[in-house]
């Protein structure tokens, strides 16, 4: 076996570097030094990122192992997508992670963090099915150990036994797809599936890619196996619920689109493009009239992340560069904006401990910047100009409709219609905010320094990213001359 | 970039909004929104005046001061603008009306954060204004929209959240068909692949093929019409009118509605001639039914401002009535009855505005001889009420006129039945004008508080003065008008007229 091909995994080297770093500093720093763990994490991941960002070697396209593992310029972003999301989680939880009860546990959250996020990193580049479920189980299992860090707070375990139980079913579920599609092809290979797959259509094969679909629907909460959403969401901590809300449903959306494409890709039109058609209208709407009777903020953003997702896989169903490169914006402009939102929530936790949309009543007169953020989260979630949802939103749109036919129509008119209900339950939060005449509950209080650079960073974001249209621009360009242009058809 | 003066009215508020966010007190907060204003009224005179000289010097172009910039290049959307006659009236409109808007809202409880919202909401209506790109038009249309959340929710009155939702919610339901319809639009803007979100461009091209047209042109119809207060989506605006404060109220019956007629006109009509000149009868149907409804409905309510928030959905009824007659009179009279109705309506709200601040009851039945206790608000109201019932001298006879004179050129019996329903709602608005007018300013004075109430102050009067000569120089120089707006009708600019 030739060693060097370990080269081309370079930002996994990275990524692996860093968390080496975080474990050793765990492991040998004096404990007095521990309190500096989370910004020592916090800067490395940051230079980490701002390495791959501005780093010309990883614009190539290289493969390795065989054609297991393959990166390229669109994948390279996609990663550093993530990257970015990871440092604002990052930056956003120093003050949780250096609270009393955290101490005996801080390390164990940076580390498994990290593990997590090369699993996804796995995912995304795997090429082959085998290497795909190392990804997908090393980005799932750390994540119920996460999700149980508060372990004092009873929510918080029922929640990681919650999600460490769907998550085992689903890969289960999941794996048994994938013998579906080895008896159909004999190969795990993405590209041998592919060829295997053109032309043929069987019950088999319909059975094989429900399977398969569910599994990963359960990492992206498609309706209907979104149900440990909110459950999980609620009772994990903030900083936790933000990481999987955004970072870990960014990746499998990805990667969700890599496998249907080049796995799956020649059989779009018979059968996937169906189910994906009536999960999307389930997952929309499902979500979008859950969340309306939320009362809990955490709860109430797991059903907005749960509709948010169905909007992510209009950019799949696209099923062409335009989508592809939606897709990818969409999750950039997703992870700045509810970003934003869990960065409030997650600083009045901190300050008073209160969670519910009730509490936010007559924020704005207590704490005028917090509720702006809020506010501003709210808008661009809910696709209002001129924040980066909006544009976000109708180039997802346009992507989804660059396919043509007269169906997709249909779907983005539903898609549309969804945003008006969406838009009420945002209002709802921005009415308890600024209209209600309540007596504030929350008092005024200063939050700490992460918080607000976190704050700082996603609103530049939520402004930024859409006006400044370099960044779209970058993506699409970079889509339109990647390789897996040639799966599209 | 900036040799282009339309840009201006996009970065005049933007400094506007900078300077407003360090405003110290209510004194700086008022300077900012005054020198604003003034400097866009300028600026649109001075872009008047420009237009007209080259219109003279022989220019022929559909649009002028054309301009774009690209923006997101491999998706071809530019931040491209450009004015004929009917934007830059639009133009003139929107300023006068932000200018009496803000001395309207001189004593506004928490000023800075309102007008910061209020500058907003005139940003997005300007930019829609000077855009000829369908992205960038959308975009500031939607900034447009939610600053009047919370507009309403935070000044308003009565049953405020509940208005302000429903506005919210409908206007967005509408921009939602419209959505789908621009990116229907682009996608089939030209028949070489050169896919352009470029109105003037698209309308040359003229490839959006027949069958494509009669699903887009609905989608883009009702998009905008729902803004228009077109019937049966006109239900948010009596509601929504009702609960805004007085500022918001006359921007957005002056001016937001006015996007919605623009809208029809500009894109739905413009860019999709067949389907407008063979789908142009359910909409006639529906735009008649807000015309004569809308006017019944304001005869039978006691608030002033539903009175008036009716009133305006029968008179922008007749808006886009006229714009479905799809010839050259009926069309320029639409164009007059916006700016009409955006001036006079204005006044109107700004007048109620005046009077609940001192009467603190908008119920016409608890008040009376309003003319004894302040008699410059009261004559002004006449003047306004003179204007929408159509006085010659005044704005509204000019556009109803014209309006009326167009629609009957349509020889056919679907027409002609048609014009003489709407020109009913004329007699109707006497009704409910008059009505008020006995009601409110003659008669016995019905409470006795209200004798020790003071007449208006002088931002008041200013306010109102402002709007009243803008409505009797209509009345009296329509010609001018109809100058400005004609270069547009011509059957090889605007070729649905070419179609009849």
């Amino acid at each position: 076996m030739d060693y060097s091909q370990f080269l081309a995994m370079k930002q996994e080297i990275g990524l692996l570097i860093v968390f080496l770093l975080v474990f050793l500093y765990d492991t040998f720093m004096p404990r007095s030094a521990g309190k500096q763990l989370p910004v020592f994490a916090s800067v490395l991941m940051l230079i980490f990122t701002a390495a791959c960002c501005f780093c010309p070697c990883l614009a190539g396209s290289e493969s390795a192992f065989a054609g297991m593992y393959e990166t390229s310029a669109v994948i390279a972003a996609i990663k550093n997508i993530l990257n970015i999301g990871v440092v604002i989680v990052l930056i956003q939880s120093v003050k949780w992670a250096n609270s009393e009860e955290m101490a005996p546990r801080r390390g164990e959250f940076y580390e498994l963090l990290l593990v997590t996020l090369f699993g996804m990193y796995l995912m995304i580049s795997a090429r082959h099915f085998l290497l795909f479920v190392i990804g997908l189980e090393s980005a799932s299992l750390p994540l119920a150990a996460m999700v149980a860090l508060d372990k004092n707070r009873y929510e918080s375990s029922e929640a990681a036994i919650k999600y460490i139980l769907t998550a085992v079913f689903s890969s289960a579920v999941f794996m048994m797809g994938l013998s579906f599609v080895y008896a159909l092809s004999g190969s795990l290979y993405f590209q041998n599936i592919y060829l295997a797959l053109t032309g043929q259509h069987s019950t088999m094969l319909v059975l094989a890619l429900a399977f398969v679909i569910s599994g990963v629907g359960f990492k992206l909460s498609l309706v209907p196996f979104h149900l440990w959403t909110a459950d999980v969401y609620q009772g994990a901590p903030t900083s936790v619920t933000s990481y999987l809300s955004v970072i870990s449903k960014g990746a499998a959306a990805f990667a969700f689109l890599v496998i249907l494409c080049q796995a799956f890709g020649a059989v779009y039109a018979n059968i996937w493009e169906w189910m994906l058609y009536a999960l999307i209208i389930l997952t929309i709407t499902v979500g979008n009239l859950f969340a309306i009777r939320q009362r809990n903020m955490k709860r109430f953003l797991a059903f907005s992340s749960v509709s948010q997702a169905g909007y992510i896989m209009l950019g799949v169903i696209a099923f062409n560069a335009m989508g592809l490169a939606a897709l990818m914006y969409y999750i950039l402009v997703y992870i700045f904006s509810n970003l934003a939102a869990f960065g409030v929530i997650g600083a009045i936790e901190n300050a008073t401990g209160k969670v519910s949309m009730d509490d936010y009543r007559g924020l704005s007169k207590t704490n005028p910047r917090l509720s702006l953020c809020m506010m501003l989260a709210m808008f661009s979630l809910a696709g209002i100009p001129p924040f980066a949802g909006f544009f976000s939103k109708f180039f997802i749109f346009t992507g989804a409709i660059n396919q043509g036919s007269v169906a997709i129509y249909v779907l983005v008119l539903i898609a549309l219609i969804n945003t008006i209900i969406s838009l009420y339950y945002y209002l709802l939060v921005v009415k308890a905010m600024y209209i209600a005449e309540e007596a504030p509950v929350v008092e005024t209080f200063k939050s700490s320094c992460g918080e607000r650079i976190g704050l700082w960073i996603t609103i530049a974001g939520i402004i930024g990213l859409g006006i400044v249209s370099c960044v779209y621009n970058f993506l699409l360009d970079t889509t339109a001359t990647s390789a897996i242009n040639a799966y599209f058809m | 970039m900036f040799s282009n003066p339309l840009i201006y009215f996009v970065v005049i508020p933007l400094l506007m909004l900078g300077a407003l966010a360090l405003c110290a007190n209510i004194k700086q907060i008022r300077a900012v929104a005054v020198a604003g204003s003034v400097a866009l009224m300028a600026l649109s005179t001075y872009v008047l005046l420009e237009y007209l000289d080259m219109r003279a010097a022989g220019d022929n172009a559909p649009m002028l001061f054309v301009d774009s910039w690209q923006w997101f290049t491999p998706l071809n959307i530019h931040l491209a603008v450009g004015v004929d006659g009917i934007s830059i009236a639009m133009l003139v409109l929107s300023s006068v009306i932000i200018f009496a808007g803000s001395f309207a809202s001189w004593q506004i409880p928490q000023p800075k954060a309102f007008f910061l919202w209020l500058i907003l909401l005139s940003t997005g209506v300007f930019g829609f204004f000077i855009s000829i790109d369908l992205f960038t038009m959308f975009m500031f249309y939607e900034v447009a929209l939610i600053p009047m959340y919370l507009l309403i929710g935070v000044w308003g009155s009565g049953n405020k959240n509940y208005s302000a939702m429903k506005l919210t919610l409908m206007l967005m339901g509408g921009s939602a068909f419209l959505m789908l319809g621009l990116i229907g639009i682009y996608y089939h803007s030209s028949a070489d692949g050169h896919l352009t979100w470029n109105i003037l461009e698209i309308a040359r091209n003229g490839a959006i093929s027949s069958g494509w047209q009669y699903f887009l042109f609905p989608m883009t119809f009702v998009g905008f019409g729902v803004l228009g207060a077109m019937f049966p989506f006109h239900t948010w605006s009596p509601d929504g009118h009702a609960s805004a404060p007085t500022a918001v109220s006359m921007l957005h019956a002056g001016v937001l509605m006015k996007l919605g007629g623009y809208g029809c006109f500009r894109v739905a009509i413009y860019l999709m001639p067949q389907a407008a000149n063979e789908l142009a009868w359910i909409f006639l149907i529906l735009t008649g039914v807000s015309v004569v409804y809308g006017a019944f409905s304001a005869c039978v309510q006691t608030d002033l401002k539903y009175i008036n928030a009716y009133s305006s959905v029968s008179h922008c009824g007749l808006v886009l009535f006229a714009i479905l007659m799809l010839n050259t009179t009926a069309m320029t009279g639409a164009i007059m009855q916006m700016l009409s109705h955006g001036l006079m309506t204005a006044l109107f709200f700004a007048l109620i505005g005046m009077i609940y601040g001192r009467t603190h009851t908008r119920d016409i039945r608890l008040m009376g001889g309003l003319m004894k206790i302040m008699p410059y608000l009261a004559v002004c109201y006449v003047i306004a009420g003179m204007a929408s019932l159509g006085l010659p001298g005044l704005s509204g006879f000019v556009a109803e006129m014209t309006i009326f004179v167009g629609s009957f050129q349509n020889a056919d019996m679907f027409h002609r039945v048609f014009t003489i329903v709407a020109c009913c709602s004329i007699v109707i608005t006497a009704v409910y004008i008059l009505r008020v007018v006995g009601k409110l300013l003659f008669g016995p004075v019905q409470d006795k508080h209200h004798e020790e109430l003071t007449d208006a102050t002088w931002w008041e009067r200013l306010s109102t003065v402002t709007l009243i000569v803008s409505v009797a120089a209509i009345g009296c120089f329509p010609n001018f008008f109809a100058n400005l707006i004609k270069t547009t009708f011509s059957p090889e600019i605007f070729t649905v007229l070419g179609l009849n």
